[in-house]
């Protein structure tokens, strides 16, 4: 049985998904701000890693890693209203791109399993 | 087995070790993170050997012609010499051969390197007053078309280089630069894509460069350049983009003003602005952005919100990364 990063795509899937899932998260009022002042390329790479990883696919990162990446975010007043809105915007991504709805959840699920480290929590 | 040379050591790469693990297991310390090749905290350029099409999967083309690549995904096939980005900048000399004024505040500065110097239209080198005092300049010449390098110098308030530039610099004079560097120019990837190039103020050398390769190289979609300035004394080498629109039918050449006096013939606004009205659907297009930072930061944004791809916008990086105003070329 192929893993869930195969069947959503793969790579190619990663690469169509990364613009969309950037510019929504960069155009949603509710976290824009989090974004300002960010170098848009290095911000871009990062967009690729983090969708990589909740396709299923390969990546090193670490709950320490994530808390260490948000920790000056979680500062300005992060907290679960936005990390539901980027899971919102997760979705719509994937919904815009025809995937189908049972391999969105699990996703969205790995997605989910970084809250508590992204928040500092 | 490969081996892989970095600063002056080679080190023997074990089958399955990929340039990372090699360098790592020799206590050489290369910045990483993901280890899995899409970060690009890992990257590295190779000097000697060739690199393996998967270590560069994901770059953009402007850094795989560069011969960068990513150290945690390459597995070497043949020996490498490799180094970290710009570690390997070499100081050259070269000779004044002519200044120009190109308005009243932009001279044309021409440079004959005394060891011919590699570099791509678009690209930057840095100047050396004296040892510590240092500005990066674009290249507004083509290898393939200008005997010499060229750069647009405009004078700034305080300024220490461009001052010196423009006060006691002389024809026949001798002066440090450095190698080229940048990933702000063109690639013939394809040769039907719609190129938009932004430019403020002295921002038009890069593009200038850039605009005449993407012509000499064939390019076949169109080419829009808005150079734009708060007046019109302040924009320049108008009639040699004009004939070059005319030689060209797929160029187009806009000159913005964004002050209240606006001549017949100059778009009023702000380049971006313009350009981002004018052309709403940048779905597929390549976009070049130089100049001001502000601009070229709100452009990045606006061009992107307007569809374009973020692997499809080029800028000159040093002009963001530097808050220097006396670097802003």
């Amino acid at each position: 049985m192929s893993s869930l990063y195969e069947k959503i795509g793969g790579e190619g899937a990663v690469n169509a998904a990364v613009d969309i899932f950037y510019r929504k998260v960069l155009k949603d009022d509710r976290i824009k701000r989090f974004f300002d002042g960010v170098d848009m390329d290095k911000q871009a790479s990062k967009q690729k890693a983090f969708l990589t990883m909740a396709f299923g696919g390969p990546h090193n990162y670490t709950g320490e890693d994530m808390r260490k990446g948000h920790a000056h975010l979680v500062k300005q007043g992060l907290n679960d209203s936005h990390f539901d809105a980027v899971m919102e915007n997760l979705g719509a991504t994937l919904m815009e791109l025809n995937v189908p709805g049972e391999l969105i959840a699990q996703a969205a699920a790995i997605a989910e399993s970084t809250r508590n480290d992204v928040l500092g929590k | 087995m490969s081996s892989i040379t970095y600063g002056g050591q080679s080190y023997q790469c074990k089958e399955h070790e990929t340039v990372l693990d090699c360098l790592t297991a020799h206590d050489v310390t290369i910045p990483s993170s993901c280890h899995a090749g899409l970060c690009q905290t890992c990257l590295m350029q190779a000097v000697k050997g060739a690199v393996p099409a998967n270590a560069q999967a994901g770059l953009k083309p402007t850094l795989a012609a560069q011969n960068y690549f990513l150290a945690c995904a390459c597995h070497p096939e043949d020996d490498m010499e490799v180094m970290l980005p710009q570690s390997g900048i070499e100081k050259l000399t070269a000779t004044v051969t002519a200044i120009d004024a190109l308005n009243t505040e932009i001279v044309s500065v021409q440079l004959r390197p005394e060891t011919s110097l590699t570099y791509k239209a678009g690209q930057f080198i840095n100047l050396y007053k004296d040892s510590t005092t240092v500005r990066s300049y674009s290249l507004a010449s083509v290898p393939e078309i200008d005997e010499h390098l060229l750069l647009h110098v405009r004078r700034l308030p305080n300024g220490q280089v461009s001052h010196w530039i423009h006060q006691a610099l002389k024809i026949g004079d001798s002066v440090e630069i450095s190698d080229a560097t940048g990933d702000c120019f063109y690639t013939a990837t394809d040769l039907d894509q719609s190129l938009l190039l932004i430019g403020t103020g002295s921002g038009l050398a890069p593009l200038y460069g850039i605009i005449r390769d993407a012509l000499a190289q064939g390019h076949r979609g169109t080419i829009k350049l808005y150079h734009g300035s708060k007046a019109v004394e302040s924009l320049y080498l108008s009639k040699e983009l004009e004939s070059l629109s005319g030689q060209h039918g797929n160029f187009v050449y806009q000159p913005c003003v964004s002050g209240s006096t606006v001549p017949r013939g100059f778009a009023s606004g702000r380049a971006h602005d313009v350009a981002i009205k004018e052309n709403p659907d940048l779905s597929g297009w390549r976009i070049f952005l130089c100049g001001h930072p502000e601009m070229v930061s709100s452009g990045k944004k606006l061009a992107f919100f307007a569809g374009a791809s973020m692997r499809d916008i080029y800028s000159d990086p040093f002009l963001i990364m530097d808050k220097n105003p006396a670097t802003v070329c």
